[in-house]
């Protein structure tokens, strides 16, 4: 530290140094002098209200609040002298006048310590309530139970306004406020609701944030002593939060948010409240083997597996499970296997799984959900950038001026990743939502554009023609960095604002404004999710987003940039290692000759150089004709769902149901698993150790925090298993050394194999420095580098180093409403369920936040059909027919329907079309043609 | 209370939500708060809602439906682009704002009645408990704090027409010939202003107009301040001439914040001069604007004066439409705001988050609002009366403000005497006179049958002074010494038929009642204190505790003075308290 930085002060008569914008509370907590407080918690902007940490400074008539005020040069500051300890304790002690006898959060599992940080304060100062102070005792509030995962219980509250800062402040959720005044200032939620009534969205940095436990989870109510305290990484979306599994007894009992650099300690209420499905009775403990004759069919959530399969040993289950796949392989040929990998299990599972499939089963069919997701941003980006990873990570949106989000709602999807966006519009940045939901975010924008569902390519090719009519390019980047744009500006050239308005739904000079932002501000940003990708269109669509970003110049710098959001927790890993049929690992295409033999040598057998079938072209293969040389007969599915999460489902489902041979490996009996012939119980996440990479390129390490339940076994040990059937003599074992700690799966020496594979981006990554560090991002190529946070600074990874522009025209959807058919069904998620739902509706809480389906529409669509809230309707497309209840959203568009896709008993995709892009081969989930009627 | 400290269970929320999470606005609610807004500010595209304005908005839907529903609160918020918390928060920290639930109904009228010290010596608790019996049910009567008509005590308010000398008779009269209804500017027989062509006409303005037209120069301004040794009024006594120089050199856009929320127990002297000549303050806020160079001026005047809100906005008009007599000096915009039954909003940066449209919660310090103040930027922060005198201070020189005085002080102070005198009123006065000569040469002496027993020298904060202390001179920094200060200069005093408990005890309630809740200190200290003074024997040790940590900790005046009145009657009244006749309960 230089010498301008150090402030020296005087604390209790010694000399300190401070650095300059510390507080003396942190100055004091750094050289090892504890002052009280109970109001500042680190990471939080310092409100001093409880003056617990007041201070004596020389000079000034009042004292200060340690927490709030910065020492200055030769500043004399006294922290123990009898009058400073006086107002301290004093503080403590009408605090705890307050309090009720019990209290909700002890500390360890000591009861007469029974208020948090305020006892343990009190203790450390040794404060006790004066009997003439006790019997004043405030009237005490009454608990609020109505959270199905919070107690809230404001007799214990200290009006710290920490849950205040951390509901605002943090995660920009404004549902805590501090209302009334005087002695009645009160913790509320909206206007004074029940917090379970209240438009809470479950995230509970409050309840992390409260300092005494009047606000609490449920499951960690009273002794707060655990039995360990396990580092891992969130199960559920790509923002990767990093978190601690609180474990007593060996059951998950709480959730910390860790400093994590995608999240800082923030959570959502998945990653915070979602942890008890491990722990469901429903989890799968033993391999089971389909009983002769049972047909193959879905039975419902609860239905009781006995019906269908009998117990198996694992040795029984793996030489039916293997033997058969290698029969039908040796039978059939190579391509009459194929295999779904999962993008919700490590890097070193999905590593392990394609290499796998190619080397055991001898083809490239394998595939995963990114197919389902973002298979057509990667299309394009691999075409536009050379590379499908984002440029520039969520957080770097605080150096955006403008934030565009399209095709997102990321309050419910990424809603960790929301809150870095909310606090960067709160300090100015603006926001551009444009999606034809209005959602939560749009509270938050500057412009929210309501686009018509299907005209996104209308939409941004206005703003690119507005772009280059009012010259606004960036032409020293675009003749630099760029090839291609005299064709996008003949392509766009038909596209004026004028000519798509009314199509589009968005006005001229709206179009024309937003435009305008984006090209003009300093750093703008684009973030984009399913809305963008899941439609026939959906390469276009993100062509035109590369095409913005790139002749504004706004990509290669911090706040700038391409970010497809990453729906789950390692989709980002699982494309990287190679879970796609037509890359190798690290994006290397499969009839790229020179990748192929580098491939062919590291893994010392013979590949296939041609590109595998991807998830719905799977599906048909499977239903060809007896005499198609690559009719897929067997698969092998690990932690994939597609009997819900493939489009069209009647379909899907009778593929499934039509293969020969199925094994599924699962934690829990899925609508895919009711399908499977022998089915392999494997590890959730909390027990297992193993990396993840997120959505910013982060690659995260999580360790087991529970023993594995019954006979399941870590799913690397069943993927070698299965190895060893199709004739793979593999060796994976770790059992840890000076090096690192033993995972009892081989994932540390599967990792390591993988760095190899992909050397280019993640050489500098080892498993120790994972060990070491949690997180790193890539790039990163040695020991020693960061990581590289903002990627294409100089240049981008395609042939000739630059931005290939690639100009789309408008398609329509593959199916438009019409009479029969007249509205839109638009799916997605919800933000308590996640994907099919398979953990989050067995998650007690989250499944009793959101118990059952509904269809959203506004009140217009809602009166047009004489639909009450809450009303079971029957919503029916060309494909099926499913009934759920109706929910009034008046963020729906006008002619549509939005139904999330977690619910098994009225599954969404049972609707949708799967109709492909032809470049991403990614369905059109967000747009078909449906029809209601009261059920 | 039986705790259960096990894991709760999981209840499922049954049925599915038909809606999305929360309270969901109306159309109704929507169209009623828009149309409403569209009227009153009116909401334009050109000119959306904003976010400082959202007290006014407020006051909007008060004045509009008897009271805040709770269906509007949701509907401004979406209007606004704010959470329902960030409104309900605001809205129910205010006393003037009642929050009422869909189903409720507003009261059709409500009377207020003060009840201040001067106001309870004077009978408001009894007609208090006299006037629901005779009143519609459907009228809601309820008591307030001090309302600034302490001269007049009594002082009550039916619905916004303010009533001094209030008896039931008297109320009830009005209601029946609803009076009360009346336009509220015509209707204040009381306000006889000296209106802007009058003020204009004897010479008013000339002096802005010479500084616009550089014939004087803005330094011979601040020196004259400095000669006169003006200090902020308010109470809290900063020169004023510094002031102006400290905000002057900070970076601009520089905004000035003048404080007219009169709140403290006792004072009426703003209200007062502002009856009479408003003009002259706003030559002397202008005068301070053109020398500090502010681009926005926010008049924060409290609620309780609607006559003087109606008559502020009437002269501000056509002070804006005489604009061009100043020129070359453009005026600042110049907004005024209505308070909303708030004693802390007087505090200077509680006063600024309440213009910027948030609970009036005082900020800490440092930054000074001189430097970070009024949407983060250097704010020149002034009581009414301060400015008040300045146009007469530079016209008549430093010297003549500073030739005043007694007892050894310099200057004039504005005391607003109420209580048990003959004549209660504004009284400007020396600076330096003691009580005993305020009240026999400015008030006609002691009302008949009353002796002097004690008196409160500075409002509710500045604490009691027994009968044995009248000779003390009245001024800034004279009153330390005994656990007293000036203050605002409001002067209560007591006679043989009042104790001083009583008062201390009026005056500690007050506190707990307008604490803003932020601080431990004072929103747990006040309170405690309150009930623990109730007691026939005071606990001396607990309240002396208390009151450490009220002065010592206390995030701003108000909290750190609470506790003067208490110190007061353990220091000078022991005996009312059970505490003996030591002087040195302190100890």
């Amino acid at each position: 530290m230089s010498a301008r930085e150090v402030i020296s002060f005087e604390l209790d008569g010694k000399a300190v140094e401070a650095i300059l914008g510390e507080s003396i509370l942190q100055a004091a907590k750094r050289i090892g002098v504890e002052i009280p407080h109970l109001c500042y918690k680190e990471g939080m902007r310092a409100d001093g209200n409880c003056r617990a940490c007041v201070v004596e400074i020389e000079g000034e008539r009042v004292l200060a609040p340690s927490c709030c005020r910065s020492p200055t040069e030769g500043m004399k500051v006294q922290a123990q002298s009898k009058r400073a300890v006086k107002s301290q304790k004093m503080v403590l002690e009408m605090l705890l006048s307050d309090m009720p006898d019990q209290g909700y959060k002890w500390h360890e599992d000591d009861a007469n310590q029974p208020h948090g940080e305020l006892s343990e304060w009190a203790s450390v100062m040794n404060v006790q309530v004066r009997p003439e102070l006790k019997v004043l005792r405030r009237e005490q509030a009454k608990a609020d139970l109505s959270h199905p995962a919070m107690a809230v219980n404001l007799d214990a509250c200290i009006q710290c306004t920490r849950c205040v800062r951390a509901c605002r402040e943090v995660q920009v959720n404004d549902v805590i406020g501090y209302a009334q005044r005087g002695s009645h200032s009160s913790i509320v939620f909206d206007q004074f609701d029940a917090m379970g009534e209240s438009s809470c969205v479950g995230c509970g940095e409050c309840v992390q944030a409260c300092p005494t436990g009047a606000l609490m989870p449920k499951s960690h109510i009273g002794s707060q002593k655990v039995d360990k305290k396990i580092d891992s990484v969130c199960p559920y979306c790509g923002v990767g939060c990093l978190i601690t599994y609180n474990v007593r007894d060996e059951k998950i009992v709480s959730v910390d948010g860790r400093k994590g650099p995608a999240n800082d300690s923030r959570l959502c209420v998945k990653g915070r409240f979602g942890f008890d499905y491990v722990h469901h009775e429903g989890r799968l403990t033993k391999p089971l083997i389909r009983k002769a004759g049972v047909p193959k069919s879905i039975l419902p959530r609860d239905a009781d597996w006995r019906e269908v399969f009998r117990q198996a040993t694992w040795e029984e289950a793996l030489n039916l499970a293997g033997g058969k796949l290698k029969a039908l392989r040796d039978q059939h040929g190579a391509k009459s296997l194929a295999g779904f990998g999962s993008a919700k299990g490590s890097n070193e599972e999905a590593y392990l799984f394609q290499k796998l499939v190619r080397t055991g089963f001898g083809s490239n069919n394998v595939d995963h959900c990114t197919r389902l997701c973002h298979a057509s941003s990667v299309a394009a980006l691999l075409e536009g950038v050379g590379s499908g990873a984002v440029s520039n990570q969520v957080n770097d949106v605080a150096h955006s001026e403008v934030i565009l989000i399209i095709g997102s709602n990321p309050t419910s999807n990424h809603p960790v990743a929301a809150t870095w966006m909310k606090n960067a519009a709160k300090e100015g940045s603006k926001i551009i939502l444009a999606d034809p939901r209005r959602t939560d975010i749009a509270r938050h924008a500057w412009k929210s554009l309501q686009f018509k569902p299907d005209t996104d390519v209308l939409l941004l090719n206005a703003m690119l023609y507005t772009i280059i009519e009012k010259e606004l390019i960036a032409g020293d980047f675009i003749a630099q960095r760029a090839t291609n744009f005299e064709a996008l500006k003949a392509q766009v050239a038909n596209f004026s604002p004028e000519a798509v308005e009314h199509a589009c739904g968005i006005d001229a000079a709206t179009i024309r404004e937003v435009a305008t932002t984006f090209a003009t501000a300093k750093s703008a940003m684009i973030l984009w999710g399913m809305g963008v990708s899941q439609h026939v269109h959906g390469t276009d669509n993100a062509r035109c987003l590369i095409a913005l970003a790139t002749i504004t110049g706004q990509i290669g710098r911090p706040g700038t940039g391409l970010h497809p959001l990453r729906g789950q927790n390692n989709v980002q890993g699982a494309s990287d290692a190679g879970l796609i049929p037509m890359m190798l690992p690290n994006y290397q295409r499969v009839d790229n000759k020179a990748a192929h033999a580098w491939f062919e040598n590291f893994w010392g057998t013979k590949l296939d150089d041609k590109p595998g079938y991807t998830v719905v072209e799977i599906m048909d293969k499977i239903l060809a004709d007896e005499r198609d040389s690559h009719k897929i007969r067997g698969m092998y599915i690990m932690g994939e769902n597609p009997a819900m999460s493939d489009p069209d489902l009647s379909h899907a489902r009778h593929a499934l149901e039509s293969l020969e041979h199925l094994v599924v490996q699962d934690i829990f009996m899925t609508e895919t698993a009711w399908l499977a012939d022998v089915v392999l119980p494997a590890s959730a996440w909390p027990e297992k150790t193993g990396t993840v990479s997120n959505t910013d390129r982060m690659v995260q390490l999580g360790r087991q925090a529970l023993p594995l339940p019954g006979q399941a076994k870590h799913d690397l040990w069943i993927i070698q298993q299965l190895a060893k059937q199709l004739g793979l003599n593999w060796n994976y074992a770790d059992e840890g050394d000076g090096s690192h700690e033993a995972t009892g799966s081989g994932a540390a020496a599967v990792y390591e194999e993988m760095r190899q594979a992909m050397h280019t981006a993640i050489a500098g990554i080892t498993w120790a420095r994972l060990e070491r560090e949690g997180s790193v991002t890539y790039p990163c190529l040695t020991a020693d580098d960061p990581g590289q946070a903002t990627v294409f600074q100089n240049d981008v990874p395609t042939k000739d180093g630059r931005i290939k522009i690639v100009p789309a025209g408008f398609i329509s959807a593959n199916e438009s409403p019409d009479e029969q058919y007249p509205y839109v069904l638009i799916t997605g998620r919800q933000l308590e369920h996640w994907h099919t739902g398979s953990m989050t509706r067995r998650a007690s809480m989250l499944d009793a936040l959101e118990p059952e389906a509904t269809v959203s529409m506004n009140a217009a669509v809602a009166t047009q059909n004489q639909a009450k809230a809450g009303e079971l309707f029957q919503i029916t497309s060309r494909r099926g027919s499913i009934q759920l209840k109706v929910r009034i959203d008046e963020g729906t568009p006008a002619n549509t329907v939005f139904i999330p896709f977690a619910y098994a008993e009225a599954a969404a995709n049972l609707l949708t079309n799967a109709a492909l892009d032809p470049f991403g081969k990614i369905p059109e989930f967000k747009y078909c043609a449906v029809k209601m009627q009261k059920a | 209370m039986m705790i259960d400290a096990k894991p709760i269970t999981i209840h499922k929320l049954n049925p599915a939500r038909s809606q999305l999470k929360g309270r969901q606005v109306s159309p109704q609610a929507r169209e009623e708060v828009l149309g409403l807004m569209q009227k009153v500010w009116p909401i334009t595209a050109e000119r959306p809602f904003r976010r400082d304005l959202l007290i006014e908005y407020l006051h909007a839907l008060s004045d509009a439906f008897g009271a805040v529903f709770e269906r509007h609160i949701a509907a401004l918020a979406e209007c606004m682009k704010l959470s329902q918390a960030e409104v309900f928060e605001v809205a129910s920290f205010y006393h003037h704002f009642e929050i009422l639930r869909d189903d409720q109904a507003a009261p059709s009228l409500r009377v207020r009645v003060c009840n201040g010290l001067s106001c309870t010596m004077a009978g408001a608790n009894e007609l208090l408990a006299k006037l629901p019996a005779l009143l519609q049910a459907d009228v809601k009567v309820e008591p307030v704090p001090c309302i600034g008509r302490c001269e007049v005590a009594p002082a009550a308010a039916v619905g916004q027409r303010n009533v001094g000398n209030a008896s039931s008779s008297v109320l009830l009269q009005i209601i029946k010939q609803k009076e009360h209804l009346a336009n509220v500017d015509t209707a204040q027989g009381a306000i006889g202003i000296i209106a802007f062509e009058k003020y204009q006409s004897a010479g008013g303005y000339a002096l802005l107009r010479d500084m616009a037209a550089k014939r004087r120069d803005q330094e011979s301004v601040i020196s004259a301040l400095e000669h006169a040794g003006l200090r902020g009024l308010g109470g809290a006594g900063f020169p004023a001439g510094r002031k102006w120089r400290i905000v002057r050199d900070q970076p601009s856009p520089r905004l000035m914040a003048i404080n007219i929320d009169e709140g403290e127990p006792g004072t009426f002297k703003d209200r007062w001069y502002l009856e009479r000549d408003p003009h002259r303050f706003l030559e002397g806020m202008l005068i301070a604007a053109q020398v500090v160079g502010i681009s926005a001026i926010y008049i924060y005047l409290r609620d309780e004066y609607h006559e003087l809100r109606e008559m502020l906005h009437a002269e501000l008009d056509k002070l804006r439409a005489h604009a061009f007599m100043f020129a070359p000096y453009e005026l600042p915009r110049i907004e005024l705001r209505r308070g909303a039954g708030a004693y802390i909003c007087g505090e200077e940066s509680a006063m600024i988050e309440s213009i910027e449209g948030k609970r009036g919660e005082p900020r800490m310090r440092p930054p000074y609002i001189a430097q970070v103040g009024l949407f983060g930027r250097p704010t020149l922060a002034h009581n009414f009366e301060t400015l008040f005198w300045v146009r007469e201070i530079v016209e008549k020189g430093g010297e003549w403000f500073g030739s005043h005085g007694r007892n050894g002080r310099k200057g004039l102070r504005s005391f607003s005497v109420s209580g048990r005198v003959k004549n209660p009123g504004v009284k400007l006065a020396p600076a330096g006179i003691s009580v005993r000569e305020l009240i026999d040469e400015y008030c006609g002496g002691m009302a008949d049958g009353h002796a002097l027993y004690a008196y409160l020298p500075g409002g509710a904060s500045g604490g009691i002074l027994p009968a044995s202390l009248a000779h003390v001179p009245l001024d800034f920094d004279t009153l330390q010494e005994y656990g007293c200060f000036i203050g605002s200069a409001a002067v209560i005093v007591l006679s043989q038929h009042d104790k001083a408990r009583d008062a201390a005890l009026n005056q500690m309630n007050f506190f707990a009642h307008e604490s803003c809740g932020q601080c431990t200190p004072c929103r747990v200290g006040t309170e405690k204190s309150a009930k623990l003074m109730e007691a026939i024997v005071w606990d001396q040790t607990t309240l002396n505790d208390l009151s450490t940590v009220m002065v010592d900790a206390s995030i701003c005046g108000l909290g750190q003075a609470a506790p003067n009145p208490m110190l007061s009657v353990l220091k000078y009244f022991p005996e009312e308290v059970g505490a003996g006749n030591s002087m040195g309960a302190l100890q």
